[in-house]
C-alpha cells in the first residue's frame, strides 16, 4: 500500500472515529437530558399534559384549547359516556391565548376536528406571564413550526430560544432535585389525564373569593386579541365551528366588561359564546358547596361532569355532532380511558 | 455578548467554521470583521473609541516609522557626501549627523508622545473623570464649601484598558525600532480589536502576534483540538467555579454588618479563588480560540499561587500586564534623566546602600501606584497597588534577615519551608484583594480587623454557610473542582497538560475526558435562569 492510500485510509478511520465519538456523546447527552427533565408524575401533573395528545386515538370531533378552566372542568369521559363524543383538550396551566391558538395549529397538522372551544379566560393576559407556565404548556409540543412560533410568543425576558431545542440547558440545576420519581420514568411516563381531563375528586366548598380589584383598563390586550383572531380565522379556513366559552369557575373574577366585549366579538364574528359562570347554579346544576375541590376556583370531577353534560347537549343540538361509537378501535381505546377514570374517582 | 453567553459560542462556532472555509485572502479579513461583529454587540458606541485609538496609534507609529526611514535616508545622504567631500563639514560632518540624528529622534519622540498622550486621555477621561470629579467633590466639603461638580454619564468601553495598551506598547515599540509600523490600516486594526482578548488581555505585543494574526492558518484538526480542549477548561474555570462562589461573596460583601470575623476569612480565600478561576478560566478561553485559528498567544499566567514570594507571584500572575509595566513604565522611568540624578543625589547624601535604592523604590512606587489605577478608578485599587508596593519592598528589604535566619537554621529549600512561604503568598494575596471587595478602603481596613477581633468560628458548623446562597452540594462542586485545579495545576509543573495527554492517552480517551468535562460545565455550571449571567470580573478593569 502507498504512503499516499496509508494516509488516505488513516484520514478514513479517524474521521469515522470522530463521527463514531460524535453519536455516542449525543447520545449519552440525550439521556443526561430526559433523566434532568422534569417528569410531572407526581404532585404536579399538569406540565405532562400536552404531550398526552400525541397518544391520543381517533379524529376528536371537539378539542378544547384554553387554561385550567378548560382542562379541570370538563370531562372528556361524559363527553363519551353521555354523547359518544370523542374528544380531547389541549390545555394547560395558564395557558396563555397565543399558546392555544399555537396548540390547536398544531393539532390540526394531525386532524379537523367539527368543533373547537376555547375558554375566553386567557384574554385577561396581554403579555408573556411565567417561564414555569410556558414550559409546561409547550415543552411537551413536537418540533414544528408551531412550537417555534409558540416559544417565541411566549417566552418572559430571560429565556432564551436555545434553552426549548437543548433542554439540559434549562433543567441542569436539577442535578441536585433528583428524586426517584426522575429514574422511574427517565424514559416512559404514565398516562395521567383522560384526553387532556386532569381528574380531582375531592370536595371543598366555594368561600368568599377577595372583592374584585377595579380594572385599570377594561379592554382586551391587542396581542391577545390579535391572537383570538387568528383562531376565528384559522377555524374559519379549516371549516371548523368555533365556541367560545367562559367556564364557571369564580376566580379570577370575570368582569362585566370583560362579558360584553366577548358578547361583541362572538355577535361579529357569527360565533356561539356561553358565559356558564352566569348559569352555572340555574342551568349547568353546579353546586359550589360540593362541586368545586378548591372553594370555587376549579370543578372536581363530579363538576366537571355536569359542565360536559351540559355542552354536550349543546355540541350536539347546535352543531350536530353524531356519536362516534361503533368504531371498535376508538371503542376499546375509550374503554380503556374510562377504567382508568372510574378507578381514579372511585379511589 | 458575554463569553458565557450562548450567542457568543454560536459567534465562535461560525466564525472558525468561515476561518477555515474561506480562501487565504479572506481569512483575516474575516477576524477583522468578526472582532468588529463582536466588539459592536458590546455597544455600537463603543466602536468609536476602539476606532479611534486605532486611527490616532497606527497614524503615530506610521509618521515615527517615516520619519526614521527619511532620517535614515538623508543620514546615509550626508554620510556619502561627507566622503566624497562635496559637502562642508558643519553640514555633513560627524558633529552635524549626529545633530540632525538627534534631532529627528526628537521629533519622533514628540510624535510618540503626542499620540500615545491622546490615547491615554482618551482612556483617562472614560475612566477617571468621575473618579477626578468625587475626589474634587470630596476636598470642596472637606474645606466647608457647599458646591458640587456634576457627575458625567460615561459608560466605560469594554477592554479599553487592554486595547489602548496594546495600541501605546506598538507606538512605542515602533519607536524603539523594534518593528517597523504596519502600513496596512486594516491589518493594524485587527491587531488592537482581536475580539477574544478584548474583553480581558491579554495584552499582546505586535511583534508577538501580528504575524500570527495575519499568516493565513489551514485546518488542522490537532490544532482545532487542542484549542477546543483549553476552552473547555476555561469554561470549567469560569462557570463551574467562579460563577458559583460569586454567590456566596457577594452575600458577604453587599452586607458586610452581618459578616464579619471569620467570614471576612472566608472573603478572602471565596474571592481569591473566584478571581483566579474567573480570570485564568477567561484567559484559557481567549487563547484557545485563538489556538483554534491556529493563532497562538502569549500566556498570562504560570501558576501563580505556587509562588513563593509576592514579587515573584507578579512575574506570575498578568503576566503581559506585569511585563507591560516593566518595560514601557518601570524601565523608562528609572532611566529617566531626572530619576538618574536623583539616584546620584542620593547615593551621595544618603549613602551608597540607601542611595541606590531611592530611585528603585520611587519608580516601583510609580509603577505600583498605576497598576493600582489601572484597575479601577477608585482609592480602593489605588491602596490596593501600593499594598502590593509596600508588601514587596518590605520583603525586600528583609531578605538580609531571612538569610541569616537560614543560615542558622537550614529552613531554605526545605519542603516545609516552602510549603510555608506558598501559603505565606496565597494569605498575602488574598488579604490585599479584600480592598476589590468592600466598598471603600476605610471599610476594608475595618473589616479586615474584624478578624482578629470578632470571634464567630463557630458558624463554620453551625450552618450558616448555608446561609450564603450556595447549598450543601455547592459546597461539594466547589471543593472537588478545586481540588481538580490544583491536581492539574501541580502536574502542569514540569510542562504542560495537554502536551502530557497528547503523548500518554490515545484520541479516543481524549475526547472522553473533555466530553466528561463538558457534560460537567453543562449540568453542573452555574448559568441560565436562577443564575445571574456574571461578566468576567477583569473585564471591569
Amino acid at each position: 500500500m502507498s504512503e499516499e492510500q496509508n494516509t488516505r485510509k488513516n484520514k478514513c478511520k479517524r474521521v469515522a472515529l470522530v463521527l463514531a465519538l460524535l453519536v455516542l456523546s449525543a447520545l449519552l447527552t440525550y439521556a443526561v437530558d430526559l433523566l434532568l427533565r422534569p417528569k410531572y408524575m407526581g404532585e404536579v401533573t399538569e406540565g405532562a399534559l400536552t404531550a398526552e395528545y400525541y397518544q391520543a386515538k381517533g379524529r376528536h370531533q371537539v378539542l378544547f384549547v384554553g387554561d385550567c378552566e378548560v382542562y379541570e372542568n370538563f370531562s372528556t369521559v361524559q363527553l363519551w359516556r353521555e354523547f359518544g363524543i370523542n374528544s380531547f383538550i389541549r390545555g394547560g396551566a395558564q395557558q396563555l391565548v397565543w399558546q392555544s391558538y399555537y396548540l390547536l395549529e398544531d393539532a390540526l397538522r394531525y386532524e379537523t376536528p367539527d368543533v373547537v372551544v376555547f375558554n375566553v379566560l386567557s384574554l385577561m393576559y396581554n403579555e408573556p406571564q411565567n417561564e414555569a407556565y410556558n414550559r409546561m404548556a409547550l415543552d411537551g409540543m413536537r418540533w414544528n413550526s408551531s412550537k417555534w412560533n409558540a416559544i417565541k410568543a411566549s417566552m418572559c425576558e430571560d429565556e432564551n430560544m436555545i434553552d426549548y431545542i437543548f433542554p439540559i440547558l434549562r433543567y441542569h440545576s436539577r442535578w441536585n432535585e433528583l428524586t426517584s420519581e426522575d429514574f422511574k420514568y427517565w424514559f416512559t411516563k404514565d398516562t395521567v389525564s383522560f384526553n387532556g381531563y386532569y381528574l380531582r375528586t375531592e370536595i371543598m366548598p366555594a368561600g368568599e373569593m377577595p372583592p374584585a380589584r377595579p380594572l385599570a383598563d377594561p379592554k382586551f390586550g391587542d396581542y391577545a386579541m390579535a391572537y383570538l383572531d387568528l383562531m376565528t380565522e384559522l377555524c374559519q379556513e379549516k371549516g371548523i365551528k368555533l365556541v367560545l366559552i367562559k367556564s364557571p369557575s369564580l376566580y379570577p373574577h370575570w368582569y362585566e366588561e370583560w362579558d360584553e366585549q366577548m358578547v361583541e366579538y362572538a355577535k361579529a364574528h357569527d360565533l356561539l359564546y356561553i358565559n356558564m359562570l352566569n348559569i352555572a347554579e340555574s342551568e349547568i346544576g353546579i353546586d359550589y358547596n360540593v362541586d368545586t375541590y378548591d372553594a370555587g376556583l376549579h370543578m372536581n370531577v363530579t363538576g366537571a361532569e355536569k359542565c360536559a353534560s351540559f355542552l354536550g347537549k349543546i355540541l350536539v343540538e347546535k352543531y350536530g355532532i353524531t356519536s362516534a361509537r361503533g368504531d371498535k378501535k376508538l371503542e376499546a381505546y375509550w374503554a380503556e380511558v374510562e377504567k382508568r377514570y372510574d378507578e381514579a374517582k372511585n379511589a | 455578548m458575554l463569553f458565557t453567553s450562548y450567542q457568543f459560542i454560536g459567534f465562535v462556532i461560525l466564525l472558525v467554521a468561515l476561518y477555515y472555509v474561506l480562501p487565504k485572502k479572506a481569512k483575516w479579513p474575516l477576524l477583522l470583521l468578526g472582532s468588529y461583529v463582536f466588539y459592536f454587540f458590546a455597544g455600537w458606541k463603543f466602536l468609536f473609541y476602539i476606532a479611534g485609538v486605532t486611527v490616532i496609534t497606527y497614524v503615530a507609529a506610521l509618521l515615527i516609522s517615516r520619519n526614521k526611514n527619511r532620517a535614515d535616508a538623508r543620514f546615509a545622504e550626508l554620510k556619502a557626501l561627507e566622503k566624497s567631500g562635496e559637502g562642508a563639514p558643519e553640514e555633513c560632518g560627524k558633529e552635524a549627523r549626529k545633530r540632525y540624528k538627534e534631532s529627528q529622534k526628537k521629533k519622533r519622540r514628540r510624535i510618540m508622545g503626542v499620540g500615545i498622550t491622546i490615547a491615554l486621555l482618551i482612556l483617562a477621561v472614560v475612566k477617571y473623570t468621575n473618579f477626578t470629579i468625587h475626589n474634587i467633590n470630596g476636598l470642596l466639603s472637606a474645606f466647608g464649601s457647599s458646591q458640587r461638580i456634576g457627575f458625567l454619564t460615561i459608560a466605560l468601553p469594554m477592554g479599553i484598558s487592554f486595547y489602548t495598551f496594546q495600541a501605546v506598547s506598538y507606538v512605542i515599540d515602533v519607536y524603539r525600532e523594534r518593528h517597523e509600523a504596519q502600513k496596512n490600516f486594516f491589518k493594524y486594526a485587527l491587531f488592537v480589536g482581536f475580539f477574544p482578548q478584548l474583553v480581558q488581555g491579554p495584552i499582546s505585543r505586535y511583534g508577538d502576534l501580528a504575524k500570527e494574526l495575519f499568516t493565513p492558518h489551514p485546518f488542522n484538526g490537532r490544532v482545532l483540538e487542542r484549542g477546543l480542549e483549553r476552552v473547555i477548561w476555561g469554561y470549567f474555570k469560569k462557570v463551574v467555579i467562579a460563577d458559583r462562589i460569586l454567590t456566596a461573596v457577594n452575600t458577604m460583601i453587599d452586607t458586610p454588618e452581618n459578616y464579619k470575623g471569620v467570614y471576612v476569612f472566608l472573603v478572602m480565600m471565596f474571592y481569591a479563588l473566584e478571581l483566579y478561576a474567573d480570570f485564568t478560566g477567561g484567559i484559557d478561553i481567549t487563547i484557545g480560540i485563538a489556538e483554534m485559528l491556529g493563532i497562538p498567544m502569549k500566556e498570562n499566567f504560570e501558576r501563580p499561587f505556587f509562588s513563593k514570594n509576592i514579587a515573584e507571584y507578579w512575574r506570575r500572575w498578568h503576566i503581559t500586564m506585569g511585563t507591560w509595566f516593566t518595560d514601557y513604565i518601570f524601565y523608562p522611568i528609572s532611566v529617566s534623566g531626572p530619576m538618574l540624578k536623583l539616584g546620584k543625589w542620593s547615593r551621595k547624601h544618603l549613602g551608597e546602600k540607601v542611595g541606590k535604592r531611592i530611585p528603585v523604590y520611587l519608580a516601583s512606587f510609580i509603577v505600583w501606584f498605576t497598576t493600582g489605577i489601572w484597575h479601577g478608578a477608585s482609592w480602593n485599587f489605588i491602596v490596593w497597588g501600593l499594598g502590593n508596593f509596600v508588601v514587596i519592598m518590605i520583603s525586600q528589604e528583609l531578605e538580609p534577615l531571612y538569610r541569616r535566619f537560614h543560615k542558622r537554621f537550614h529552613t531554605d529549600g526545605s519542603t516545609t519551608y516552602k510549603t510555608f512561604q506558598v501559603g505565606r503568598t496565597v494569605l498575602l494575596m488574598s488579604a490585599l484583594r479584600l480592598f476589590d471587595c468592600y466598598r471603600d478602603v476605610p471599610l476594608t481596613f475595618k473589616m479586615f480587623g474584624t478578624m482578629f477581633t470578632t470571634w464567630n468560628w463557630k458558624s463554620f458548623g453551625n450552618g450558616t454557610l448555608l446561609e450564603l446562597g450556595l447549598v450543601r452540594s455547592d459546597y461539594v462542586i466547589l471543593g472537588l473542582g478545586t481540588i481538580l485545579l490544583i491536581v492539574v495545576s501541580m502536574i502542569g509543573r514540569s510542562g504542560s497538560v495537554r502536551d502530557k495527554m497528547e503523548k500518554k492517552i490515545p484520541f479516543a480517551g481524549r475526547w472522553a475526558i473533555f466530553y466528561v468535562l463538558t457534560l460537567v460545565i453543562i449540568v453542573f455550571g452555574a448559568y441560565g435562569l436562577g443564575y445571574d449571567a456574571a461578566q468576567f470580573i477583569y473585564n471591569q478593569f
